[in-house]
């Protein structure tokens, strides 16, 4: 028998329509759903390697209990009723002693969120975080002080776009699929792209122009390009007159900070600075500077991501087309949304244990921040944690420093992962929980905002064929086992469906037709010079952010110069591949054959220096010289000289990832010493203040 | 020749390997044998900007293919009606003489299954009035799947467009 389910991708964290066509029960074919005129059909690699996920058998298939020591990979095989009774009475004890809110829970955010959120607000606990302080969290904040809102208030018209300015946004391999294309068609209809990185990722490689910037300067050159466009009066005074408030202290502000000062800085001559903003300017408004996506990078990123913004507003290409456009959502469409389970729930009233929104009030409570959860839990400051349960997510790979956070999760009673697949983190847990596959699972159904809002499903294609579980079973059974099962009436998903689609004139039939229901006809365009809404106090854009000042916080800070790398010593970077998703993918069989390990690259004149050749085995040590390891060096001209990258993701420490494990290394590994170093204002992670020695192995 | 010709835009094609994985999933194949490859070559310097080459390699579907004189049991075959050069599995004894061959290797080693497997335009699909699949999933849609002379029009009207003078 034959049949096919239009779905969502779960390879990455994009979620891509996709059409599955099965037979007899087995995934034979997946395709970008040609229902999206977008997608017809296109698919990245990880997502065709879907089904050689499904079917590998290296991935979790049983619910297992650690009987070893945390971390020495001894297991037990249980049934699910064992590891939930495991569970429920380790957690009710600890509720029991400590009160809910010594449960801890993280995800990796994203659309399909409503069922563990409200298990965890069903219980009691204030404590929800995401990957994001590892993310976006500067870029968010920096939004919030200009707009009153997030940074998912926009998303970007590449299809329009004249001039699209990247700060090592690697979108041709950080891959969207939609975006890839239309970014290659706005090539086509002779757009320019300007990337701006410490290396030349794979979108430097059809960029119109290449910047090979200084790490760690961004903010640096940003303040020469605003210092241009205000000195030469380049930006569209009409949109700025009628929305933005502080220009007159902007201006000020970036007097010192002339192109030939961020030229010394950047290492990009000013006399090309000068070129850009007058080219740039002619583009205006459809033209975007993408204010990023992983931002967690240095101290001052916040301010980096926050000039970046700033010159979209000074373009006027906020809400016009080619430029960043407001998401609208069912509301603006006149349409009701999807009904909020988490909304019947009462909001826990603890404070959170990471102290963001109270202790820290420049920082969002939302999905509060990991490491300074990670002190909290270290410290039993400000209240002890004991359960920490996380969900798809890897924090020991993707916060620095392993070991420094192995110190905090010994703290806890419990920790619970689940997951599709094996995470660094799932190895040190002491319970295992395997999630069933996006090809096995239907999710929870989400809203796509755009300019043509969307209601959009996920629907299993195969029932699981190993002994997995989809997760809103996963979290209902353990609701019901902690009393709080009222919460979670439903039987099955359908039935929950059926309950978000209540009253929006949706119904799933709709939705099973194509995947998706979209809320519009035409997309939806507010007039930008009259009908924007800015959530800040004096609803304009507020270039000096009221938010900030109420925090003690300074709009514009004054330029630091990052630190050079002491001889021998390279800052290290990190990045992507278009075949792999961070670290979840290094163990798939089809990818892993196209990349199997990462490499160093290194700037020639320095590799020679060192003596060191292309493919030679070199030695990367931490600063502290507590850990080191050898990779293969790519030598080459396209990196800049401070710096060496890898790819994120490898030096895999899971022995029954058999095709993964012990190859390449890991760049969070070599970030010692730097889980509690982060931008002040932004939140985030400083990933790259990480100097690193290499030589040549011997 | 085949009558068919597989047109790899370079300009569009951005590296992602796509391919490689949608022919894989595909045809059922284990690790090891890779029909089509993309080989990364460079970055370069031109005119002052990086620039990658992504080699599209598989069958050239060979009008007189060297890989279909040497197979002694007659696995390798060419289809009379359009002239894709395939390989029956069940007939393929592992010899591995078309590997030999193949001066652009193109016939690939199943270790699995001790037979050869290779490109063949995915000829079940293009009988369904399909395209082959890595033209079909491409991510940029940089592949192209037509008669030769259509790919050739492709190309000249492209260029045509960038030398156009408007005098």
């Amino acid at each position: 028998m034959k049949n096919s389910v239009f779905s969502i991708c779960g390879m990455c964290n994009v979620r891509c329509p996709i059409k599955v066509d099965v037979e007899d029960g087995v995934v034979k074919w997946i395709e970008g759903s040609p229902n999206d005129p977008g997608m017809a059909g296109r698919l990245c690699a990880k997502g065709s390697a879907g089904i050689a996920m499904l079917y590998d058998y290296e991935r979790p298939q049983h619910p297992l209990i650690r009987e070893g020591a945390r971390g020495e990979g001894k297991w037990k095989k249980v049934t699910w009723d064992e590891a939930m009774d495991y569970i429920a009475a380790k957690m009710e004890k600890i509720i029991s002693e400590h009160g809910a809110r010594a449960v801890a829970l993280s995800d990796r955010g994203g659309p399909f969120r409503e069922i563990h959120r409200s298990f965890l607000r069903s219980i009691g606990s204030p404590n929800y975080m995401n990957h994001d302080a590892t993310c976006a969290r500067n870029t968010q904040h920096a939004a919030i002080s200009l707009f009153g809102s997030g940074r998912k208030t926009f998303n970007y018209d590449y299809s329009g776009c004249q001039h699209l300015v990247l700060y090592g946004r690697n979108v041709l391999e950080s891959l969207r699929v939609k975006n890839a294309n239309t970014i290659m068609d706005l090539l086509d209809r002779g757009g320019k792209i300007t990337y701006i990185d410490v290396r030349a990722a794979g979108t430097a490689m059809k960029a119109t122009r290449f910047w090979m910037i200084r790490p760690g300067t961004d903010y640096a050159l940003n303040l020469g390009i605003i210092h241009t466009i205000l000195k030469d009066k380049l930006y569209d005074a009409r949109f700025v007159d009628k929305w933005v408030s502080g220009l007159k202290e902007l201006e000020e502000f970036v007097l010192s900070y002339p192109p030939e000062w961020a030229e010394k800085e950047t290492g990009i001559p000013a006399s090309e600075i000068v070129e850009f903003a007058h080219e740039i300017a002619e583009a205006r408004p459809a033209v975007i500077f993408h204010p990023g996506w992983l931002t967690a990078r240095y101290k001052d990123s916040f301010y980096s991501s926050r000039t970046a913004y700033i010159l979209n507003v000074l373009m006027g290409s906020i809400e016009a087309p080619g430029g960043l456009f407001f998401r609208k959502g069912p509301g603006d469409a006149g349409v009701k949304g999807l009904n909020s389970l988490m909304d019947t729930i009462p909001k826990p009233k603890e404070k959170r244990v990471d102290g963001c929104g109270w202790k820290h009030k420049q920082f969002e409570s939302g999905p509060g921040l990991m490491h300074l959860f990670y002190k909290a839990l270290l410290e039993g400051n400000p209240y002890p944690v004991k359960a920490y349960i996380v969900y798809r997510h890897d924090p020991l790979l993707s916060l620095p420093d392993p070991e420094a956070q192995k110190k905090a999760l010994d703290k806890l009673d419990i920790l619970v992962t689940i997951d599709a697949n094996y995470s660094e983190t799932s190895w040190y847990a002491d319970v295992l929980l395997p999630s069933a596959t996006y090809l096995e699972k239907s999710s929870v159904l989400c809203t796509g905002k755009g300019l043509k809002p969307s209601f959009r499903m996920r629907e299993k294609a195969i029932q699981p064929h190993t002994n997995a579980k989809p997760d809103w079973w996963i979290f209902k059974s353990l609701a019901e086992r902690l009393g709080v099962g009222d919460y979670f009436k439903f039987n099955n998903i359908e039935e929950f469906w059926g309950y978000q689609l209540k009253g929006t004139g949706v119904t799933v039939e709709d939705l099973k037709m194509k995947g998706t229901v979209s809320l519009t006809e035409e997309p939806i365009w507010w007039d930008r010079l009259k009908d924007l809404k800015f959530k800040t106090e004096s609803g304009k854009i507020e270039i000096v952010s009221s938010h900030l000042e109420s925090c003690k916080i300074e709009s514009f800070k004054p330029y630091e110069s990052p630190k050079k790398a002491e001889p021998g010593m390279f800052r290290l970077a990190f990045g992507r591949s278009p075949v792999h998703t961070h670290g979840r993918t290094i163990n798939n069989p089809y990818l892993n054959e196209i990349m199997s390990e990462n490499t160093l690259w290194i700037n020639n004149v320095e590799a020679e220096k060192l003596g060191i050749k292309d493919k030679d085995l070199v030695e990367v040590t931490a600063a502290d010289g507590s850990h080191s390891g050898t990779i293969r060096a790519w030598v080459t001209e396209f990196i800049h000289p401070e710096t060496v990258f890898m790819v994120h993701g490898f030096g895999r420490k899971i022995p029954w990832q058999t095709r993964g494990y012990n190859k390449g290394l890991a760049d969070y590994r070599f970030e010692t010493g730097l889980l509690h170093v982060y931008d002040p204002v932004g939140g985030a992670n400083a990933l790259m203040e990480c100097m690193v020695n290499v030589k040549k192995a011997a | 020749m085949s009558k068919y010709f597989l047109f790899q835009d370079n300009k569009r094609c951005i590296g992602c390997f796509s391919c490689e994985v949608h022919c894989k999933a595909n045809k059922k194949l284990p690790v090891g044998p890779r029909p089509v490859q993309i080989i990364p070559v460079g970055p370069k310097l031109v005119k002052n900007l990086p620039r990658m080459s992504y080699v599209y390699m598989t069958c050239y579907h060979c009008e007189n293919p060297w890989c279909m004189a040497a197979c002694p049991t007659g696995a390798m075959q060419k289809r009379p009606k359009d002239g894709i050069v395939f390989v029956d599995g069940s007939i393929c004894v592992g010899c591995k003489t078309c590997i030999l061959a193949c001066p652009w290797g193109a016939p690939q080693w199943n270790a699995e299954t001790g037979t050869v497997v290779k490109c063949d335009y995915c000829m079940d699909r293009i009988d369904e009035g399909l395209e082959p699949a890595c033209v079909t999933k491409c991510v940029t849609k940089c592949l192209h799947f037509g008669t030769t002379e259509e790919s050739v029009a492709l190309r000249r009207e492209r260029h045509a467009k960038t030398v156009a003078a408007f005098e």
